[in-house]
């Protein structure tokens, strides 16, 4: 059986919960091999046996110094060597420029933000703000499929993960981009914004820098945070927990959305949650199109008492 | 510096939009084209990378006959001139086929740099800026929410999950954008009729070094398979807070099992 890459997504060692999700959905299309890039490997190990992982090839940190370039030549170079019968990464903004690239060195084609894919390699899309289904293939070469995090049950089952270093040599053109400084802006004990099954997102209707009431009900959830441009641009909140087009793509079990209007560009970047909670003091809210439960209220005084309530309850 | 920005004109994403039912491609007749909105910023920082550093702005678009009107909006900002890249055997080409016609176009263009957005809104790949830096062999800088260049040094600040990564390299180079790197200009009435003067290059694909046989719907790398409408969302529950408003969304929460 051929061989199916997956770039692994991982955070101090851990493997992030979308890489469980690619390992599973490779398990339909051929071997998984796990791609990891930089330290931790060690420690990581474990969670790609138990989701499948036959191998684990690792590429070593300098790989990250330069911009997405030295990525596509480690994916492209190891899916030739190997034969590998498709690629599979998570559909973050990063990731879909690898595959770009991928794609342009292996003269294939690239499938983006798919939300599943089956054994023949036929992916499904849903474009346009959700309002179509599509299914797509790629016609040309080893397909690269960028998979939504959250569109994937992860399944476990064993395999031997079995660890071989690529060594890597970038070439000067990849080298045009080099990364000098990474700025960490704020980071949380709370689940990451794609991984995450619960969101619960913050708007103008908050109302100031104190997010608290949003970051409340979050934490009685278990849930993400996340912020609407409005709030990131008033500096009420760092811009990573953007949510939208520009921001980041969610899709998780459950979306809250508290004093969020509703604007198509928020929108692109949750539309596709699963289930759709929100507070709103204005009936007329285009978020109420989507919601699956709204209340029409103020949120600072509806998000304490369901924040009480969930405590209560639990 | 002379810099190039490439404009994709768009369905207006407030009206309905639609694939055609015979080839499974954008049905641009069934809604108003508009400047893909993070273009419109792409322009705004060439514009103002231009005031500081002087040279040219010159708008590059592949896109069917009613792509003019983006032309004009885009050259009423304050772009120099437009090359339109403009034939029947491009439609339908796919990312990376796109990225292809679109790096050998600026092939036979002059630049310093290559600005556009890092997503469209339409198709929303979010491929093109890096397929194109490995097409052309140049520095990629996307993603990027500030942009500093000094003599040949380009140095931007690239959004990432974390907050963000500082890049440098060389010119010439490809940088795309995110909207929180300025806010675009709107354009001025004597704007508005001198870009009626401004000239637009048209070119065929084989002006612009494309070779026909790697682009279109006939040798694209992917397939629409098929496509249908998604099944509506059932209408939710909305109800006013009457002082109980949160305890009916944890009665929501429980009967769907999140508490
Ligand atoms: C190129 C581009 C990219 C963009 N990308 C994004 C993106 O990635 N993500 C994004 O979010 N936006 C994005 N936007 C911005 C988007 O168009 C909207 O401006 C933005 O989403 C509005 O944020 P908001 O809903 O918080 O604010 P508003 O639209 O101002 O809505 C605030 C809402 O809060 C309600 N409210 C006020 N007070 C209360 C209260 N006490 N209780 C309850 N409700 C209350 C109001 O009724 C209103 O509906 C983008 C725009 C552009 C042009
Ligand atoms: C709903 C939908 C889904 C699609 N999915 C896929 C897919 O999964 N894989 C695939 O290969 N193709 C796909 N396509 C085809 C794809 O839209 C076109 O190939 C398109 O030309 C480039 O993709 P993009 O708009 O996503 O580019 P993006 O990478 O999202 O656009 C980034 C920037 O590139 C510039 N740009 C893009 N196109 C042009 C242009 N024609 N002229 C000038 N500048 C431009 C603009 O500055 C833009 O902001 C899809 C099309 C649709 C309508």
């Amino acid at each position: 059986m051929a061989e199916v890459l997956v770039l692994v997504d991982h955070v101090d060692g851990q493997v992030k919960k979308v890489t469980t999700e690619l390992l599973t959905a490779a398990r339909r299309i051929g071997e998984p091999a796990a791609v990891w890039v930089g330290d931790g490997a060690e420690s990581g190990k474990a969670t790609l046996a138990e989701f499948g992982a036959e191998k684990v090839y690792v590429a070593p940190a300098e790989v990250n110094d330069y911009v997405v370039a030295p990525k596509a030549e480690l994916l492209a170079k190891l899916a030739q060597d190997k034969g590998a019968a498709a690629i599979l990464v998570s559909a973050t903004a990063e990731n879909k420029e690898i595959a770009g690239r991928t794609a342009v060195k292996l003269g294939s084609g690239v499938l983006t933000d798919v939300v599943d894919v089956n054994a023949e390699l036929v992916t499904e899309h849903s474009i346009f703000g959700g309002a179509t289904v599509t299914h797509a293939r790629v016609t040309t070469g080893v397909p690269v499929i960028a998979v939504r995090p959250n569109s994937v049950v992860p399944e476990a089952t064993a395999g031997a993960a079995a660890e071989e270093a690529v060594s890597v040599d970038i070439s000067d053109a990849a080298k045009g981009a080099k990364v000098v400084e990474r700025v960490v802006q704020a980071k949380g004990e709370r689940p990451e914004l794609e991984e995450a099954a619960i969101v619960v997102s913050g708007g103008r209707g908050v109302g100031s820098d104190d997010f608290a009431v949003v970051e409340n009900l979050a934490d009685s959830l278990g849930a993400a945070v996340g912020a609407s441009r409005a709030v990131v641009d008033s500096g009420w909140y760092p811009n990573q927990f953007q949510v939208g087009q520009t921001g980041r793509t969610v899709s998780p079990n459950l979306y809250v959305a508290l004093g969020i209007s509703g604007a198509i560009q928020h929108r692109a970047g949750m539309q596709t949650s699963k289930n759709i909670v929100a507070v709103n003091k204005d009936p007329e809210a285009p978020i109420f199109e989507l919601a699956d439960f709204g209340v029409v209220g103020d949120l600072h005084t509806v998000a304490p008492q369901l924040t009480e309530e969930i405590n209560k309850r639990k | 510096m002379n810099i190039v920005v490439l404009v994709k004109q768009v369905p207006d994403t407030a009206t309905e939009r639609k694939l055609n039912a015979d080839d499974k491609t954008l049905d641009r007749a069934a809604s108003d084209g508009v400047i893909n909105e993070l273009d419109e910023y792409a322009i705004e920082e060439a514009l103002l990378l231009k005031e500081k550093h002087g040279g040219e702005v010159t708008i590059l678009t592949m896109g069917p006959d009613q792509a003019t009107d983006s032309i004009r909006k885009a050259l009423s900002m304050g772009a120099d001139k437009a090359v339109f890249v403009n034939d029947d055997a491009l439609h339908g080409s796919d990312a990376i086929q796109s990225a292809y016609a679109l790096a050998q176009a600026l092939g036979t263009l002059e630049f310093d740099l290559v600005v556009l957005g890092s997503e469209s809104t339409d198709a929303r790949t979010g491929v093109i800026g890096a397929a194109l830096a490995e097409y052309l062999g140049l520095p990629q800088l996307t993603l990027a929410g500030k942009v500093d260049i000094d003599g040949g040094a380009i140095k931007i600040q690239r959004q990432t999950d974390y907050g963000y990564d500082v890049v440098e390299a060389r010119l010439p180079a490809v940088v795309s954008v995110v909207e929180k790197i300025n806010e675009p200009r709107y354009p001025s009435f004597k704007l508005i009729m001198q870009a009626k003067k401004k000239p637009v290059d048209k070119k065929s694909a084989a002006d612009a070094g494309i070779d026909t046989g790697k682009v279109g719907l006939a040798n694209a790398t992917t397939e629409t398979v098929d496509f249908a409408a998604a099944p509506p969302r059932a209408a939710g529950t909305i109800v006013k807070d009457e002082g109980d408003g949160g305890v009916k969304a944890a009665d929501f929460l429980a009967e769907k099992k999140f508490v």
